[in-house]
């Protein structure tokens, strides 16, 4: 089964064709396929351990695939392909690649003993090797654009968990990404902080970032979607767009998940 | 504590109780004074232990070169020890079982073996080794030297002290970086550095919250094992007290030279390892443990029959 992404353009931005994941004998990822559009915003449910945070890790490589094709971009995620042969890519070239992939965690994940803005500068400046001068104006830039510029000096510490979810945001767009990955970027939130988070990824997805969005947010997805997947046992089992997956689910463990979450 | 006790807020009358009589602390404090005055008795005006040489050697240039050489031997022991110790942790936790294995067998070597052993093989080393030669074995040499220069005196303790000591840095190291998230791995990876970045710049320093306590330890501990250095003739602190008697036969006065030398070192080594603490603990813990300074001051200010002021 292919999920295809609405805008449907020629060259997706992610591409999966069978891609296999297992961990020893647990096999988490048993053939998914599905392709995100550039600009797209693809939003990703699943009853837990259904394998979806397994398979944003294995779009920027933080895990392998055991089996499948896996592309973003048009380039072969871990692996160059020359001739009918496969090269597996050094950890520097996987590095590189990575660099153009921005990440947003459950946990936010941000680094304790960086303030804000050195958690948005670090990568820049130590991996890019960028002048600080430069980065410090992007960085501030990007801290204003998600509400947080008189933020800038405080540490994760003194933030409150929204606050330091949009810092991770801006710390990854400081790279200036072309794709976006969100594992459940909302769901280690109160209720309260949820809107705020939701509100910079709107803004985000209006500016035509493409967007992979794990979330248990079913207004987003409905509202900000451009194309919904059912994730179970490590398979999709129903694609489509947000209105028609969520208000006329084909299969019976699809309704049976929505009943819950909705 | 949000809420105030009901008596601070005069809602209610303070309770005004007899506290608990501990007649036994009063006994076993009346019997440690008797036998510490003895002991200070005896200490102060036995003759054995003449004062009035152990004040005389001091201050004597010997000793204090002593001095100077032990403080020395714990710096560059300790630095080896730290910057050996922590690429060993890095090692031992890399995915290559061959990088890990070999550190894995530094580690059990070196802490498997008497650090005095190591210390007296490296003295000796030079005498057994006719020669040391760097190139190709069996083919040409670039670089020629007589092992005796290669390994002094000095560079034999350094060698003996400061790998000995890595291998328990390197533990101390390792137990730091696994007590970093595995989250802050996979954040700095996302970004796209490499593990070598990510372990300098990320992981490292939020280890050192948990390494620089047990690295001060290791530090008044290695003062104390630089007089390992005397077995092999090595003129730091026990080395020079030693010279001193073998040729006046004072040996308890100026071991007690030696001793408050010692004494001192650790004490202000203790009081800078207990303000560093104080520092790392912050952002961990909410309230900083107060200094001893502190704790004298609020024993002054403690009311009869009031609780402690907090
Ligand atoms: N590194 C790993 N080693 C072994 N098993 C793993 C590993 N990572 C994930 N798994 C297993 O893979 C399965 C899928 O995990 P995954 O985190 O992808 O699920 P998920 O759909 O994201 O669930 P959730 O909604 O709870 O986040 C789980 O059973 C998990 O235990
Ligand atoms: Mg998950």
């Amino acid at each position: 089964m292919t999920a295809t992404g609405s805008s449907g353009a020629a060259h997706p931005m992610v591409q999966a064709q069978g891609v296999h994941k297992h961990f020893g004998r647990l096999e988490v990822l048993k053939g998914v396929d599905l392709e995100v559009a550039p600009r797209d915003v693809f939003c990703l449910i699943g009853p837990s351990g259904s394998g979806k945070s397994t398979f944003l890790r294995c779009i920027n490589h933080l895990e392998k695939i055991s089996a499948g094709r896996l592309s973003v971009d048009g380039e072969l995620v871990g692996y160059r392909q020359q001739g009918d042969k496969l090269y597996e890519l050094r950890d520097r070239e996987v590095c590189q690649k990575r660099q153009e992939i921005g990440m947003v965690f459950q946990h936010f994940n941000l680094f304790p003993h960086m303030t804000a803005l050195g958690n948005v500068m670090a990568a820049p400046v130590r991996v890019r090797k960028e002048a600080k001068a430069v980065v410090h104006e992007r960085a501030t830039r990007l801290l204003d654009r998600v509400g947080l510029h008189d933020k800038a000096d405080c540490y994760p510490a003194q933030l409150s968990g929204g606050q330091q979810q949009r810092v991770a945001i801006a710390r990854a767009l400081a790279m200036e990404p072309k794709l976006m990955l969100f594992d459940e970027p909302t769901s280690a939130l109160d209720p309260e902080l949820v809107g705020e988070v939701l509100d910079v990824m709107r803004d985000l997805a209006a500016e035509g970032m493409t967007m992979i969005v794990v979330t248990h947010e079913m207004g987003f997805a409905r509202e900000v979607g451009d194309a919904l997947v059912f994730m179970d046992e490590g398979v999709v089992v129903e694609a489509g767009t947000p209105r028609d997956v969520i208000n006329n689910p084909q299969h019976e463990r699809t309704k049976g998940f929505l009943s819950k979450v909705l | 504590m949000a809420d105030p006790l009901p008596a601070e807020r005069g809602e209610a009358e303070a309770i005004k109780a007899i506290p608990v009589r501990h007649p036994g602390r009063w006994v076993a404090a009346a019997i440690i004074l008797v036998l510490a005055a003895q002991l200070l008795h005896w200490v102060v005006t036995d003759s054995a232990l003449q004062w009035g040489v152990v004040g005389q050697y001091l201050f004597n240039s010997q000793i204090l070169t002593g001095v100077e050489n032990t403080i020395k031997l714990t710096i560059i022991a300790m630095v080896m020890g730290a910057v050996l110790g922590i690429g060993l942790a890095v090692m031992r936790l890399s995915k290559n079982p061959i990088v890990s294995g070999v550190a894995w067998i530094y580690i059990w070597f070196f802490r498997g073996t008497p650090v005095l052993v190591q210390l007296i093989f490296w003295f000796n080393l030079p005498s057994v080794l006719r020669s040391v030669s760097l190139g190709i074995p069996f083919g040409p040499s670039w670089f020629h030297t007589d092992p005796k220069d290669l390994i002094t005196q000095l560079i034999a303790v350094c060698l003996g002290l400061g790998l000995n000591e890595a291998a328990y840095m390197a533990e101390i190291a390792r137990a730091g970086i696994l007590s970093v998230d595995e989250g802050q791995v996979e954040a700095a990876s996302a970004l796209g550095m490499t593990r070598l970045l990510a372990m300098r710049r990320i992981v490292l320093p939020q280890a050192m919250r948990v390494i620089i306590p047990p690295t001060g330890n290791e530090t008044i501990s290695m003062l104390k094992t630089t007089s390992l250095a005397v077995f092999v003739a090595y003129n730091e602190l026990l080395g020079a007290a030693t010279n001193v008697y073998s040729r006046t036969y004072q040996i308890i006065p100026l071991l007690l030279t030696a001793s408050i030398w010692y004494l001192f070192m650790t004490s202000v080594l203790t009081i800078g390892q207990y303000y560093l603490e104080r520092h790392y603990a912050r952002g961990a813990l909410r309230e900083l443990p107060l200094t001893p300074l502190q704790k004298l001051r609020l024993l002054g200010q403690r009311n009869p029959g009031g609780a402690a002021p907090t």
